[in-house]
C-alpha cells in the first residue's frame, strides 16, 4: 500500500467532548498501516498532553497515559504549537514527557514532542497529503 | 477524483451530515467517485433505521441509504464508536447479547482501519464535523 | 501543494476561523461553510482579517449557507467568491489537499 503523509490535528481539550479520546483511537490504528503519521496539537488541543491529568473527580477514565504508548508504535512526530501554549500560560514543562526509542541509534530515547512556532506549524501542515481534524 | 468522506456528527444535531450529503451528490453528479464514507463519533447515528422525524422534515438516514443504493456507495460505521452509542447490525447485536439491531440498509459496521485505508486510497479526504 | 481550508464556525463564536487564517499558506484557498458563512459579510468585526487573507489567498463562501442565514450575496466582502456545492467540489479538485477547521 502507498505511503502517505497523514496528519491528525487536535484542537480540543480532553474530557469535555469525546474528540480527543476517539482521535487517539484513530492514531493508534493508523500505526498498523505504516504511513508517515504526525500529530498537531494547537489551540486547546495542547491540554490533551498536559501532565498530571486526574479524572477521579469527573467519573471518566484518564486516557492520558495512552499518549506515552505512541512512541512504541513509532508515532513520534507530535508537533506542539508554541503560541498555543503561551496563550494558555503553559510551557513545555507542563506537558507529559513523551519519548520513543530510536532503534537505528542504539535504542536511544528521544523526545516525541517537537515544539514549533505557528509559521513552522503552517509549513508542516502544507506538506501533508491527508489531514484529519478532530 | 476519488473521495473518502468522514462524518463526525449525528444527523439533525449538526449540519455536517447535510453538508456531506450535498457534497457527495454534487461530486457524483460531476462524475467523481466516492470511495468510502466513514461515520465516526456521533456520526454513527446517521446509520440508524429507527429514526422517525416529523413528516415535513428531511430523512437524513434514508437519504444516505438511498444514495448508497443508487451509486453503490460504501458507507462504513465505526464499530468502536457504534458500540458506545448503541448502533448495531444483526451480527454485532447477537455477539453483544442485545435484543435488537438498528442499522439501516446500505451501511456496514467495520473498524477504524477503514478510515485510514480510505485516506490512502482516495485522492481527497474530507472531514465533516463540529 | 495548495490546500483547501474548510471552516464551519462563526468567527464571532469560536477561534477556529482565526486559527485557520493563522495557519493557511500563501496560495491556499479558504471556504466558509455552515455557520462560518456569516464571516463573509463586510463591515464586521472580522472583515479586516478576511481582507488581509485575500492578499495572498483565495476566499470562498458556500452560497446556500449564506442565504440560509438571511444574508444576500451583495453583502459579502469584495474579493470573496460565492460558490455552490458544485463549486465546492471543484475547489477540492483544484487544491491538492483539504483541511477542516472543526
Amino acid at each position: 500500500m502507498a505511503t502517505k503523509k497523514f496528519m491528525f490535528v487536535n484542537r480540543k481539550a480532553p474530557y469535555g467532548t469525546v474528540y480527543a479520546l476517539e482521535s487517539l483511537e484513530v492514531v493508534l490504528i493508523s500505526a498498523a498501516f505504516e504511513q508517515d503519521v504526525s500529530l498537531a496539537f494547537i489551540d486547546d488541543g495542547v491540554y490533551q498532553i498536559a501532565k498530571g491529568q486526574d479524572t477521579t473527580g469527573i467519573g471518566q477514565k484518564n486516557f492520558s497515559a495512552t499518549y506515552k504508548a505512541l512512541g512504541d508504535y513509532e508515532i513520534n512526530k507530535l508537533y506542539v504549537e508554541k503560541e498555543s501554549l503561551e496563550e494558555r500560560g503553559l510551557t513545555l514543562d507542563d506537558l507529559m514527557d513523551l519519548t520513543w526509542e530510536d532503534e537505528d541509534d542504539d535504542y536511544e530515547e528521544k523526545p516525541s514532542i517537537h515544539l514549533v512556532d505557528r509559521a513552522d506549524m503552517a509549513g508542516i501542515m502544507a506538506q501533508q497529503e491527508v489531514v484529519i481534524s478532530f | 477524483m476519488k473521495y473518502t468522506l468522514m462524518i463526525n456528527e449525528g444527523p439533525y444535531q449538526h449540519q455536517s451530515s447535510d453538508t456531506a450529503l450535498q457534497f457527495a451528490r454534487a461530486a457524483l453528479e460531476k462524475g467523481h467517485e466516492i470511495y468510502r464514507v466513514f461515520f465516526y463519533h456521533d456520526g454513527v447515528n446517521n446509520g440508524t433505521r429507527l429514526s422517525a422525524p416529523p413528516q415535513d422534515d428531511r430523512q437524513i438516514q434514508k437519504e444516505w441509504s438511498e444514495l448508497a443504493k443508487q451509486h453503490d456507495l460504501d458507507l462504513v460505521i465505526c464499530i468502536a464508536a457504534a458500540q458506545r452509542r448503541g448502533l448495531m447490525d444483526a451480527d454485532e447485536a447477537k455477539r453483544q447479547g442485545m435484543d435488537a439491531d438498528n442499522i439501516i440498509e446500505g451501511f456496514r459496521i467495520s473498524g477504524l482501519g477503514q478510515l485510514i485505508e480510505g485516506g490512502i486510497q482516495a485522492d481527497r479526504t474530507l472531514v465533516f464535523g463540529d | 501543494m495548495a490546500m483547501l481550508h474548510i471552516v464551519n464556525k462563526s468567527p464571532f463564536e469560536r477561534v477556529a476561523f482565526e486559527s485557520c487564517l493563522n495557519h493557511a499558506s500563501a496560495g491556499d484557498s479558504i471556504l466558509m461553510i455552515e455557520d462560518a458563512a456569516v464571516g463573509a459579510v463586510k463591515n464586521t468585526r472580522f472583515s479586516e482579517s478576511i481582507e488581509a487573507a485575500l492578499k495572498d489567498k483565495s476566499v470562498y463562501v458556500l452560497s446556500g449557507d449564506l442565504a440560509a442565514r438571511g444574508l444576500s450575496e451583495d453583502r459579502i466582502i469584495t474579493g470573496v467568491t460565492a460558490v455552490d456545492y458544485a463549486g465546492f467540489v471543484d475547489l477540492t479538485v483544484d487544491n491538492d489537499t483539504t483541511q477542516s477547521w472543526l
